[in-house]
C-alpha cells in the first residue's frame, strides 16, 4: 500500500509546477492549463486522505471539484474568446487593463 | 500495485513539467491530458474507481477537448519569449525550489514515510458514493446544478459575437 507521505508529495509536486507556470507563462490559455494542473493536485491530496481516513467525503470533494473545474473552464475560455476577439492577441503582458 | 503508482507518479511530474515547459499551446494541452489520464491510473491504485472514471471521461474527454477546441479556434501558436522581468528569471526558479521544499517539509513532519493505517474497508463503489451523494450532500449537488447553468448561460453571453 502507497503511503499517505508519497501520495501527497506527489500533490505537492505537481502543485508547485502548475503555480510556477501559472507565474512564468505568457500565454493566456497555458496559464488556464496551470489552473488545471493544480485543481488535479487538490483532487489527487483529497483521493489520498480519503484512502487514509476509511472515508468516502474526500471522493465526493473530488466530484464537486470536477464540476467547479468544468464550469470554470467553460467560462474562462468564453472569456478568453471575448478577449481575443477586442484585443487580437493571447498575450497576458498585454491584457494589462480592465476595460475591453 | 506499489510499483504502478511510482511509474505513473513519475510520467505525471515528467508531462506537468512539459505542461510547463512547452512554448506551444496544442503541446502543453496534449501533455495535460497525460497528466490527467496518469493521474486517473493512481486514482485506480489508491481505490478510487469512480472518480478515476470520472477523471477520463470529463476531464480528459470533455474538457481538454474544449482547450484544444479553443487552441485551434483562435490558432494559438508559438509563445514570444519576452525579457521584461529582470528578477523573475533569477528569483523565480529560487522561490519555486523553495516553495516546494517548504510543502514537502511539512508533509514529511506530519505524516513520517512509514505512517500508512491499516486497509480499512472503504467501500468505494458507485452505488455507496451514490448514496452518500444524495443523503448528506444532496444541497451540495443542487448548488452545483444552479452553478453549471449559469456557467452555460454566461459562456453564451461572453461568447456572443456582439460585445
Amino acid at each position: 500500500m502507497v503511503p499517505l507521505a508519497h501520495v501527497l508529495a506527489l500533490s505537492a509536486t505537481l502543485f508547485v509546477i502548475g503555480a510556477a507556470g501559472f507565474v512564468f507563462r505568457k500565454n493566456i490559455i497555458t496559464v488556464f492549463m496551470c489552473i488545471e494542473l493544480m485543481l488535479n493536485a487538490v483532487n489527487l491530496a483529497f483521493i489520498g486522505f480519503s484512502r487514509y481516513l476509511g472515508n468516502l467525503d474526500g471522493q465526493l470533494f473530488v466530484f464537486f471539484v470536477i464540476v467547479v473545474a468544468a464550469a470554470e473552464a467553460t467560462v474562462g475560455l468564453a472569456i478568453i474568446i471575448a478577449l481575443y476577439r477586442n484585443r487580437n492577441t493571447l498575450n497576458i503582458e498585454d491584457l494589462d487593463s480592465m476595460k475591453m | 500495485m506499489v510499483v504502478l503508482f511510482y511509474i505513473f507518479a513519475a510520467l505525471a511530474v515528467i508531462a506537468a513539467l512539459s505542461v510547463v515547459a512547452q512554448r506551444t499551446p496544442v503541446y502543453s494541452a496534449l501533455s495535460l491530458i497525460v497528466v490527467l489520464c496518469s493521474l486517473a491510473v493512481v486514482y485506480l491504485l489508491l481505490g478510487a474507481e469512480f472518480i478515476a472514471v470520472i477523471q477520463v471521461i470529463v476531464y480528459a474527454g470533455a474538457i481538454m477537448v474544449l482547450f484544444v477546441f479553443v487552441i485551434m479556434l483562435l490558432n494559438a501558436g508559438r509563445e514570444v519569449p519576452s525579457h521584461r522581468s529582470r528578477m523573475a528569471r533569477w528569483l523565480g526558479a529560487p522561490l519555486v525550489a523553495a516553495f516546494l521544499v517548504e510543502i514537502l517539509l511539512a508533509v514529511w513532519q506530519q505524516f513520517p514515510a512509514g505512517s500508512t493505517r491499516p486497509a480499512s474497508s472503504l467501500d468505494a463503489a458507485p452505488a455507496a458514493i451514490g448514496h452518500l451523494l444524495f443523503r448528506n450532500y444532496v444541497l451540495p449537488f443542487e448548488v452545483t446544478s444552479i452553478l453549471v447553468l449559469v456557467a452555460i448561460l454566461g459562456a453564451v453571453v461572453l461568447a456572443k459575437k456582439e460585445f
